[in-house]
């Protein structure tokens, strides 16, 4: 027994001595590391962001030709596939590679073709919901010439519209109802009250270069007809952004063009294709300089933040996008409503439009009624980059809003994250009986029933569904509808992100919508929280009472004395 | 009591007061960032509480190994055995006798620190109940790599769900032991002694062989 309280008394003046100190030096050390790290913050050495300066360092890449020099391009042309013969006489492999891209053929490559699962086919969204029978209208974005109806040669390689990808002069113009056609002779397009002038082919021939963020917006910034309407993130503020509206973009800081992340082999522009995820794996560029460079990771890693930020921890399930895009639409306002059940109300006989607050239309007689919005907060779903979507052809059920389109993704699935959507939503035609989504004619004349002359919903249905092939039972209706699109354009300035407490949150969570993960502050364990609680209040209660007790209940009774 | 003669013992060590303190100061720090995170309220935001939390607990668990090893070392550990002797005595103390002005059964000496009570209470909270509570933090904490330590299948539910619980129990651990100090003969005579190591006792109690910290050696 001696024995033992001696070994312990030395191991206690030990304990005093050197492991006292011990001690103190431990927890010293996670003082100071915790104060480096804090302060660490406020440089910019985030090793994703290292890792992408490195990535861009590298200068343009240079050019060979002149393409004002080549005599080619210097006859007279007087239309589009003119000038791509001349271009072909050269690239005599790239209308044959263009052939065969989504840009040509609007339609899932990666479905039968028999299928006609595209936009050039028979899906559908909630804006003008279909291209058939309304072809000439909608394919003034389509980088050829004359698609005007479905007779369109799709093997014609001189109806490749080289230009309106490649050139620079900034003058070329489609008319918007010309089949993708530049105007030979001036003309007024009565949609916007805008003159069309006939194209300076030489200037614009011998501009040509690689593919401008002008080139591409001229499209993709004005999809659905218009500045912002479709998707939300991209839009006519993104020609020049500021680097707070796009830290990519921003022509104050890197001034990446399009094609910088949409990399580009044979005619083939990397992107989100229907069905096909942008990226299929998760590559740096550093594991494989030639993978498709779209992914927020290629450049920035899987670990991107400082070490020990939780956020690295969070890039398995939650994509970049969903933190670093804190809302879209931030400088232009984009289309969140649409209701075709309100078109066709005339005044005194006439068709008429309303604007709204944010200078856009709220009521037009051609389209109905629509909302829109600016700085939008995204919705959130779990996405593995393909996206469902419907056909005229697919079996609705009117009883509550039918998703037009809809991320596919799962919790489970390793390769889905939870991804920022905007989401449009609507009111469009349906065929009551058959129970599916229907083509209207929109865009025509009067004696095709064109919706837009006629405003006869019934017709201009049975027109575009018979030119469709698709049977229509004659009745219709209108059913609540809604359509997404990724968000991943409009990444903000590193201070500008979703705060960790915007989703954890039990209140008021952007992901409260999102099933299948436990999240820290946003989920509560109901009966756990509040037990808990009770019993916490309980012990309080009996602690207070039994010191009431101590000095309230008399003394006097000492048993022992 | 008043009418018994005092003494004055040397009772708590030095580093026992020490950790003592360090471990309240982390304990309440966790909690207070551990609700915030569950979001029972605001006070540092979700991002340094989630921080906060995870530095203090990871330094605690560190801190908590010294603590094992002194323990074990200065055979402290004894302190802790288990008895149910006098149990029911300082139950019936507690519930009934104090308030009658009895005297404790069971006081406290150099080499019997704790009543019977106390030892279950303090071998429950420190072999049970916050080595279960690290157990659970350090797996919420490296969540990321439960497929690499095979726990894939482990839902976080679960290891949340214990992780509250525990924070729960530590809570009203807490206020009851913070009550219990203010029953010594006055409100702070116990607080005073885990500050400057002395405590009061009576003079004159003989204290009973197994009350003894070393009795089984
Ligand atoms: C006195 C001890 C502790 C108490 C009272 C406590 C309390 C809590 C509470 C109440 C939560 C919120 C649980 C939820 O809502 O899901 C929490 C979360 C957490 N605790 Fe503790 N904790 C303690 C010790 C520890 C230790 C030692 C660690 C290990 C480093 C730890 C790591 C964590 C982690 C990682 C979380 C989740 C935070 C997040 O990432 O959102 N805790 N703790």
């Amino acid at each position: 027994m001696r024995k033992k309280r001696i070994s312990g008394k030395e191991s206690r003046k030990w304990f005093f001595g050197r492991g006292i100190r011990l001690l103190f030096f431990v927890f010293f050390c996670s003082g100071c590391l915790w104060v480096v790290e804090s302060s660490a913050k406020t440089e910019e050495t985030a090793p994703g962001r290292k890792l992408a300066n490195q990535t861009v360092k590298r200068a343009d890449p240079w050019i060979t030709a002149d393409h004002s020099r080549h005599a080619i391009l210097q006859q007279e042309f007087s239309s589009g596939p003119e000038v791509t013969g001349a271009c072909l006489s050269c690239h005599n492999d790239a209308a044959l590679q263009f052939h065969k891209t989504i840009h040509w053929t609007w339609l899932d490559p990666a479905t039968e073709k028999t299928d006609r699962f595209g936009k050039g086919g028979l899906s559908v969204n909630n804006f003008c919901i279909n291209i058939q029978s309304n072809e000439p209208r909608c394919t003034s974005c389509h980088a050829g010439y004359g698609w005007k109806d479905k007779t369109f040669d799709f093997t014609d390689q001189t109806k490749v519209d080289c230009l309106v990808c490649h050139e620079q002069t900034g003058t070329y113009k489609k008319f918007p109802a010309g089949s993708g056609r530049p105007v030979s002779e001036p003309k007024v397009f009565p949609g916007n009250g805008k003159t069309y002038l006939p194209p300076e082919w030489n200037k614009v021939a011998q501009s040509v270069a690689r593919p401008t963020r002008r080139n591409c917006g001229t499209c993709h910034f004005f999809g659905g007809g218009g500045d912002g309407v479709k998707h939300g993130d991209l839009d006519s503020s993104l020609m020049k952004p500021n680097k707070a509206l796009d830290v990519h973009m921003g022509i104050d800081g890197r001034n990446f063009n399009c094609t910088r992340c949409h990399s580009t082999r044979e005619h083939r522009i990397s992107g989100r294709v229907y069905q096909t995820p942008a990226a299929m794996h998760r590559k740096s560029l550093i594991e494989d300089d030639l993978a498709s460079k779209i992914t927020c990771e290629s450049c920035h890693s899987r670990k991107p933040h400082k070490a020990n930020e939780k956020a690295n921890d969070h890039t398995d399930r939650v994509a970049c996008q969903s933190c670093h895009i804190p809302s879209f639409a931030r400088v232009n306002p984009t289309k969140v409503w649409w209701d075709w059940s309100k078109a066709g109300k005339k005044k005194n006989g006439k068709p008429y439009e309303e604007n709204g607050d944010l200078g856009k239309p709220v009521y037009m007689t051609k389209k109905g009624e629509m909302q829109w919005n600016k700085n939008i907060k995204p919705e959130y779903e779990w996405y593995n980059g393909s996206l469902g979507q419907l056909t005229v052809k697919d079996t609705i059920d009117p009883a509550s809003p039918v998703k037009v389109n809809w991320p596919i993704g799962a919790p489970d699935d390793p390769d889905s994250r939870i991804f920022p959507f905007k989401v449009h939503r609507g009111k469009q035609p349906y065929d009551k009986v058959n129970k599916n989504l229907v083509i209207p004619h929109l865009f025509g004349s009067k004696e095709t029933n064109a919706y837009w002359k006629t405003y006869d919903w019934g017709k201009a249905i049975s027109y575009a569904m018979d030119y469709a092939g698709v049977p229509y039972s004659g009745e219709y209706g209108f059913v609540e509808t809604s359509f997404v699109y990724p968000t991943t354009h409009m990444v903000a300035p590193k201070d500008n992100v979703v705060g960790c407490g915007e989703c954890h949150n039990k209140t008021e969570s952007r992901l409260a919508g999102i099933a299948g993960v436990y999240m820290p502050g946003r989920d509560q364990f109901g009966v756990l929280n509040t037990v808990g609680w009770i019993a916490v209040f309980a012990s309080i209660i009996g602690v207070a009472l039994h010191g009431l007790g101590r000095i309230f209940i008399p003394k006097n009774n000492r048993k022992e004395e | 009591m008043a009418a018994k003669k005092m003494r004055t013992i040397y009772l708590y060590t030095r580093y026992e007061r020490l950790w003592h303190w360090l471990q309240g100061v982390f304990i309440l720090v966790l909690l207070a960032t551990g609700f915030e995170v569950n979001n029972a309220f605001g006070l540092l935001g979700f991002h340094d509480a989630v921080y906060v939390h995870n530095t203090i607990g990871l330094t605690w668990l560190i801190a908590f190994a010294f603590f094992v090893f002194w323990m074990f070392t200065t055979g402290e550990w004894k302190q802790y055995v288990p008895t149910t002797r006098k149990m029911l005595a300082v139950i019936m103390y507690y519930v009934y006798g104090i308030f009658r002005g009895e005297a404790h059964p069971v006081p406290k000496r150099k080499d019997a620190k704790h009543n019977p009570l106390q030892r279950l209470t303090y071998l429950g909270i420190s072999a049970v109940l916050l080595p279960v509570q690290m157990l659970t933090g350090i797996l919420y904490w490296s969540y990321n790599s439960w497929a690499d330590l095979g726990l894939a299948r482990l839902p976080l539910e679960v290891v949340a769900f214990l992780h509250l619980a525990g924070a729960f129990a530590i809570l009203i651990f807490l206020i009851v032991h913070i009550y219990m100090t203010t029953t010594g003969h006055s409100p702070f005579a116990h607080i005073k002694a885990m500050i400057t190591g002395w405590e009061d006792v009576e003079e004159g109690v003989d204290i009973e062989d197994w009350e003894r910290g070393d009795q089984k050696a």
